[in-house]
């Protein structure tokens, strides 16, 4: 089994809003992948599809290699699901919810239940109602790492966690996957992201738009440069990869599509180079642009 | 609410914002305050309409006096019957005890929704950030609470006086339930300084008024201690008589009553924290104890603290009601008229049978509405999202939902029966039959459940078919109980009445036992049931 996660042309509409309109997502066994997009894309519905809790209105979804919806219940023993809103029962403490929720998942590690109480410092004798945000957040995480299962399907987990936590939230989860656990991490956090993840896919208006390692990502985005040249730039204004050049004498100014920075270099070593900073695309840009502009035509 | 950020910083008042929470309450109301008020506004009023067909000579009221009137298991549901021979009389009685029940009801809700409630939310929270004084909030609902029963009461009495009434009657009338209305909204104010969620507060409040009718009930069918139901403010209501030489002096009580408890809750405010009660929550165990590993365990925890509240105030009712029905020949009175009416009806023990039946059909209606709140925990884990993680884990969507209807089913049936059990062992001992008397309250209890559960089954019905309208259950059994309990006597068609499942159980004991209508609800509540089960499985979940 190649993909933990296989997802096909998934539509789901709520009345009249399409909230999945043809989504596709793969995720392999064993890898971080991370899910993206801006609020409202569409990821919680795509969760909730595969944890059976939606029914898909048409697609393909394949979980673990089985049917999300019909294999609900025994798929259920290898997953763990942390949600971005934990609400937890009043009357329950926080240490019996962990203990029952991993009970239902067919069991607990308690030696890695003890170790991430006191990681994440929780506080399991508090009952539900008297957690602030990141606290009933931490008990969800808890609950979901200490059980022992193939897959995590994470919801903004860290949404309300201090720095101090997302740190330890970081290395646990670099842990299970060197334990070869494979993880679904939706999240706004792009260091999060970037520390985390083996492949991104990148979703808006409930389709994908991208999806791959990030540094493949990089390729399809634009590079900064900044030289200064021994003469005139030559013909760069012709090449429809440079992007919103600014030439001032013998100074050039502009933006070139990642897969043609080997050509444009040629042709400005060609003039004589005197200097040249050149600024790789940052994650920000990289996710700005896609939550932003048009879908990319495939 | 831009109009909350003006209010003036210069004044630290502890009013300060009391006006413009008032209008955020009112607007958040516009739809459920006027419902309560045209409805609790205009029924005496269409009931007295109905009087002078029912009953148009002379001589059929009499007889309604002499009989009805005097009937101890009458006198337990609806109260004193001062005066039937007007139609303002007998609508006061008809209807003042209910009334009462109403408004008390509508003033609890109305109080929690804009107190308590909004504090579990964190809602209130947001608002106490603004320019807000501590006593604001509580202000405002007292506010809006005592509003709608004032309005209440005005309008019953002018629909009644535009009915051709008295003018007077009408307005004692009016002033008696509003009056209510006023002591239930100060209740309701204390209890949500002592309740730590809006759950609570709305049981301690609507506790309250089950005790306040309890007490009149237990008053106005015993012949030797009248005096109880005046510790009742729904029994103050009745003592008002409106129709049958107002006692004005009556209605002093509840005002003083209202102002006291209301004291109490504005001393309270400032002693607690915002948020929580005025119990320090405890901490709970760091492990979970082994047995809480499964559906059904978790559903115990939410379940058990009503589940036994109302196990034990049923049973409560249940040694009253069976202890004094034993004496409820007594009541009817010595004069030679009486004793012939009460032969008429089939002699004491005929007497004491109906008053029987007559409590257990209100334990059963009592236990449905346990049957409903129970069925719509599953809505309501379901709307705060504390489904999701138990069913992304190895549990099922049946088996959930199974352990939360577990007790709504037998949860009702545990209720009856316990209280069929003690009703008939307080009655045995008085009429020292206690076998004989045991067996047959269980029995009468036991067959009111198949009823109870077509109510739940509709319930679990809408949960599956209609997510967004399982709330919708009160309602209806709302209305099953009323068709129930009020169609009969306003002589409503038989088409009416046989919407209502109770009005098919049979009024045991005094009747034979007929097995049909059992066999045919309990199949209907089989059917509701599997269906709505059946449709759960199949939606989506949020």
């Amino acid at each position: 089994m190649d993909n933990a996660i296989a997802i096909t042309g998934l539509h789901k509409s709520f009345g009249r809003t399409k909230a999945l309109d043809g989504l596709d997502l793969q995720v392999r066994t064993g890898e971080v992948h991370g899910f993206l997009g801006p609020n409202g894309a569409g990821k919680s519905t795509t969760v909730r599809v595969l944890l059976g809790l939606l029914h898909a209105d048409s697609g393909d979804v394949r979980l673990l290699g089985g049917d999300p919806w019909k294999d609900a219940a025994s798929l259920h023993h290898r997953l763990a699901y942390v949600p971005g809103d934990v609400s937890l029962w009043p009357n329950l403490s926080g240490g019996e919810v962990i203990d029952l929720l991993g009970r239902l998942r067919g069991g607990l590690d308690q030696g890695r239940r003890k170790e991430l109480i006191e990681r994440f410092d929780l506080d399991p004798r508090k009952k539900g109602r008297t957690y602030s945000k990141g606290n009933r957040q931490k008990v969800a995480i808890v609950a979901a790492l200490a059980s022992n299962v193939d897959l995590l399907i994470l919801d903004e987990p860290t949404s309300g966690l201090d720095p101090l936590m997302e740190a330890t939230f970081q290395d646990t989860i670099q842990e299970e996957r060197e334990q070869g656990r494979t993880v679904l991490l939706s999240s706004h956090i792009l260091a999060e992201v970037e520390a985390l993840c083996d492949r991104v896919s990148i979703i808006r208006d409930g389709r994908t738009v991208e999806t791959g390692t990030l540094t493949e990502m990089r390729h399809l985005t634009r590079t900064s440069i900044i030289a200064e040249l021994a003469g005139p730039p030559n013909g760069l204004a012709d090449s429809d990869r440079v992007h919103d050049l600014k030439v001032d004498g013998n100074k050039v100014r502009f933006d070139v599509e990642t897969t043609a920075l080997d050509a444009v270099l040629r042709q400005l070593s060609q003039v004589g180079v005197r200097s040249l900073t050149s600024q790789p695309p940052t994650l920000e840009e990289l996710f700005l642009r896609h939550y932003t502009a048009e879908p990319v035509a495939k | 609410m831009t109009t909350i950020l003006e209010a003036p910083a210069k004044s630290a008042h502890s009013l300060v914002g009391t006006w413009h929470l008032t209008r955020l309450a009112l607007r958040r109301d516009r739809v459920i305050l006027p419902v309560w008020v045209l409805i609790l506004a205009l029924v005496p009023a269409a009931n007295a309409g109905t009087y002078n067909t029912i009953y148009p000579t002379m001589a059929e009221r009499a007889h309604l006096t002499g009989s009805i009137g005097a009937n101890p298991s009458v006198a337990v549901l609806y109260g004193p019957a001062f005066d039937l021979s007007t139609a303002g009389g007998y609508a006061a009685w008809r209807l003042g005890g209910f009334m009462a029940l109403a408004i008390g009801l509508m003033a609890v809700f109305t109080v929690t929704r804009h107190t308590r409630a909004e504090e579990d939310t964190g809602r209130a929270e947001l608002l106490a950030s603004a320019v807000l004084g501590r006593y604001a909030a509580l202000t405002a609902a007292v506010i809006v609470s005592s509003g709608a029963s004032v309005l209440i009461g005005l309008l019953e009495a002018a629909t009644l006086a535009g009915a051709g009434l008295p003018v007077v009657g009408a307005l004692a009338f009016g002033l008696a339930t509003a009056f209510v209305g006023l002591v239930f909204t100060a209740i309701a104010a204390v209890a949500a300084q002592l309740a730590e969620y809006s759950r609570t507060a709305n049981g301690i409040g609507a506790a309250a008024v089950g005790v306040a009718f309890l007490l009149r009930s237990v008053g106005d069918s015993t012949s030797d201690a009248k005096w109880i139901s005046w510790l009742s403010p729904i029994g103050w209501a009745q003592q008002t008589r409106p129709f049958a030489q107002e006692r004005w002096w009556v209605l002093l009580l509840p005002l003083v009553a209202t102002f006291v408890i209301g004291g109490v809750a504005y001393l309270l405010l400032p002693r607690r924290d915002f948020g929580a009660g005025f119990l320090p929550p405890r901490p709970g165990p760091a492990t979970a104890a082994a047995s809480l590993r499964s559906p059904l365990a978790l559903a115990w925890r939410m379940h058990r603290g009503p589940l036994i509240g109302w196990t034990v105030g049923m049973a409560v009712c249940g040694a009253v009601f069976g202890s004094i029905a034993s004496g409820v020949g007594d009541i009817v009175g010595d004069s030679q008229q009486a004793r012939d009416i009460l032969a008429r009806m089939g002699g004491a023990s005929v007497l004491v049978d109906t008053f029987l039946a007559v409590m257990v059909g209100v334990f059963g209606m009592a236990a449905t509405l346990h049957g409903v709140q129970a069925a719509l925990r599953m809505r309501g884990e379901e709307t705060s999202n504390r489904v999701e993680p138990l069913l992304s884990t190895s549990v099922g969507r049946l088996r959930w939902a199974t352990s939360h209807l577990i007790f709504a089913w037998l949860g009702t049936a545990a209720i009856v029966l316990v209280t069929g059990v003690v009703m008939g062992l307080s009655n045995g001992l008085r009429t020292h039959d206690v076998g004989g008397s045991v067996g047959r309250l269980l029995v009468a209890a036991l067959v009111q459940l198949p009823a109870i559960w077509v109510v739940v089954g509709v319930t679990v019905l809408l949960f599956g078919f209609l997510p967004k309208f399982t709330s919708a259950a009160w309602g209806l059994a709302g209305l099953a109980l009323v068709i129930a309990l009020l169609g009969p006597v306003v002589d409503a068609p038989q088409s009416v009445l046989d919407i209502s499942p109770f009005s098919h159980t049979p009024k045991l004991p005094g009747q034979l036992v007929t097995a049909t209508p059992l066999v045919w609800l309990s199949a209907l509540a089989v059917v509701a049931l599997g269906a709505g089960l059946s449709a759960f499985r199949r939606r989506d979940i949020g």
